[in-house]
């Protein structure tokens, strides 16, 4: 894989499938993996996009699903962070079954809408339910490979917000990374809110993201910031009305929903 | 779980979108063809549960686009969108 | 030659089936009720709502939703099976027989022809024989499982066409249009089989 520069061009080739490696796996949370794969020939992506993926039975069936891709375009392997859905007909095969060593069919880099570039200024809101906090995490750390030199003044000029819902703590993904993440980086800020039980102690946001909560984490409207929301279905379409409804510009508000359960089954 | 539910974003047409046009269609604009209202691809509500992929004006919900894929053909119907407009893609340098 | 890739360890969600002799093939059994839609669910309020049979030269025989409930209904218990491989056993209906609805719409002038298009609510339509939705093989449904039917499976009426797939049974159900000629609904008009035998698994034009 190259360390491309992020291609802002339209795609100059159809895209194909293709066979990728798994090279590593790593449990987030006890019921989500993320797997770092090798992809001969890739061709780099952005912060945002996704992979189809696509599963073939020994008698020919086969089924097909979309995953966020949880890398940045600077990482050396692509990254899918897979949440199991049970009795989904895609997710357990790749959270249970798939090892290190197996390979895996998929076609991508999909979807030049909802991503984001560090050739972008401006304030980055990020707002993300369950597992649609993956597209989002790949932006993060876009931007935080993007800025791994820069200056706090550098960093103020993108000064980027998640807010991100999970029903509990253990549920969450990337705990620890977002942690060194706000640590080393003045300009970001993480809000986890938790809507089934949160941890001992917590003096956070314990309810599910309303009007009232963006009112507190988001930018005012005036400040235009560029807002990405992803998640089950219903939280994006609650968050975005809230949004627009306190006055942000709908064209900076890009919503990605993944349907009813949150997660490719 | 209703209708709402089901609908998805753009990006949820980009893969089989990707098997039809090479430029990405989700960063195009389309112009309904019923009301006139135009909006990224990327924008509109999206259906797109087993039989096929459609994709609706958010104005007046007519079918701007719909493709379904068959065993051995895609079948592509446009009508619904008066024009389409993207971005070219760069010229080769000489 | 190399051999066409296999995902170790993948088998899919089919299951070998002890009702195996009523599936038609290629499906696999559900104990669901998937959810397919091809727009935003329509919500028309039994107030407004309506039905009508159209003659192809204008007749029309309609009913509010207080003259359709005065008509006699029928309980059925159907398999049902979708194109997406899904099928679902004993599905149980109520609704008013297809054939009922042909009779009392005579009395308005209202002939029959022998190409059908249901037509519904948001947009959706589909096309079918005469033939297949008389003679006890059609209905024009209310009620799933003993419960008035929900909007997300078509509620207030949809149609009800069991033996052939089932886009063919049109949700949020308006009106019976009958033609002179066949004309290719929503489906059919992009790579879909005109007829929908599962039996046969008419899957797609072309299909035989």
């Amino acid at each position: 894989m190259s360390l491309a520069s992020v291609p802002i061009a339209p795609r100059a080739s159809a895209i194909t499938w293709r066979f990728a490696t798994v090279a590593k796996v790593v449990m987030e949370t006890p019921t989500a993996r993320t797997l770092f794969l090798d992809v001969p020939g890739w061709p780099g992506h952005r912060a945002g996009q996704h992979v189809d993926v696509r599963l073939t039975a020994e008698d020919g069936y086969q089924a097909e699903r979309s995953y966020s891709i949880a890398s940045a375009p600077e990482d050396a392997r692509l990254a899918l962070t897979v949440e199991r859905i049970d009795d989904g007909e895609v997710s357990p095969y790749l959270t249970d079954v798939l090892r290190v060593g197996d390979r895996l069919e998929l076609r991508g880099p999909i979807g030049g809408y909802f991503v984001w570039d560090n050739v972008l200024s401006g304030s980055l809101l990020l707002v993300a339910g369950g597992s649609g906090i993956v597209p989002l995490m790949a932006m993060l750390r876009h931007r935080a490979a993007a800025l791994a030199t820069a200056d706090m003044r550098a960093r103020h000029r993108v000064p980027a917000r998640l807010l991100y819902s999970s029903r509990r703590w253990e549920d969450a993904f990337y705990r620890d990374e977002l942690a060194r993440l706000v640590q080393a980086d003045g300009a970001l800020e993480v809000a986890f809110t938790f809507t089934r039980e949160p941890p001992e102690g917590w003096t956070g946001f314990r309810r599910r993201i309303d009007r009232m909560m963006l009112a507190e984490v988001a930018w005012p409207p005036s400040e235009r910031p560029r807002v990405f929301v992803c998640g089950p279905t219903p939280l994006v379409e609650a968050v975005a009305a809230a949004l627009v409804d306190l006055g942000h510009d709908p064209a900076l508000v890009k919503t990605e929903r993944f349907g009813p359960t949150g997660g490719s089954p | 779980m209703n209708g709402e539910a089901l609908r998805l974003d753009g990006n949820a047409a980009a893969g089989i979108l990707s098997e039809v046009f090479v430029p990405d269609l989700t960063t195009a604009h389309a112009t309904c063809a019923n009301c006139g209202t135009i909006r990224a691809m990327g924008a509109l509500p999206v259906y797109a549960h087993g039989m096929g992929t459609v994709m609706r004006c958010p104005a007046c919900d007519a079918v701007i686009l719909r493709v379904a894929r068959t065993r051995t053909r895609l079948w592509l119907d446009l009508t619904g969108a008066r024009l389409v407009v993207m971005a070219a893609a760069a010229p080769a340098v000489a | 030659m190399t051999e066409p890739f296999v995902s170790r360890g993948f088998r899919g969600r089919r299951q070998p089936s002890a009702t195996a002799g009523r599936l038609p093939p290629g499906q696999y059994e559900t104990h669901d009720f998937p959810v397919l839609s091809a727009g935003p669910t329509p919500h028309t309020s039994l107030a407004a709502w309506d039905f009508a049979l159209r003659g192809p030269n204008a007749p029309v025989a309609r009913w509010t939703r207080d003259e359709f409930q005065a008509l006699p209904h029928e309980t059925v218990t159907v398999d049902i099976h979708c194109v997406t491989k899904w099928s679902k056993f004993d599905t149980v209906w109520e609704g008013v027989s297809v054939d009922t609805l042909l009779v009392e719409a005579a009395a308005h002038g209202v002939k029959p022809a022998p190409y059908v298009l249901a037509v519904s609510d948001g947009g959706y339509t589909t096309n079918l024989p005469l033939a297949d939705v008389t003679g006890g093989k059609a209905w024009v449904a209310v009620k799933f499982d003993g419960a008035s039917l929900a909007p997300e499976h078509g509620g207030p009426a949809r149609l009800l066409v069991p033996h052939l797939y089932f886009w063919k049974s049109a949700k949020w159900l308006r009106e019976l249009r009958f033609m002179e000629r066949d004309a290719a609904g929503f489906w059919e008009s992009l790579g879909y089989h005109n007829y929908g035998d599962p039996w046969r698994e008419q899957r797609y034009a072309g299909d035989p």
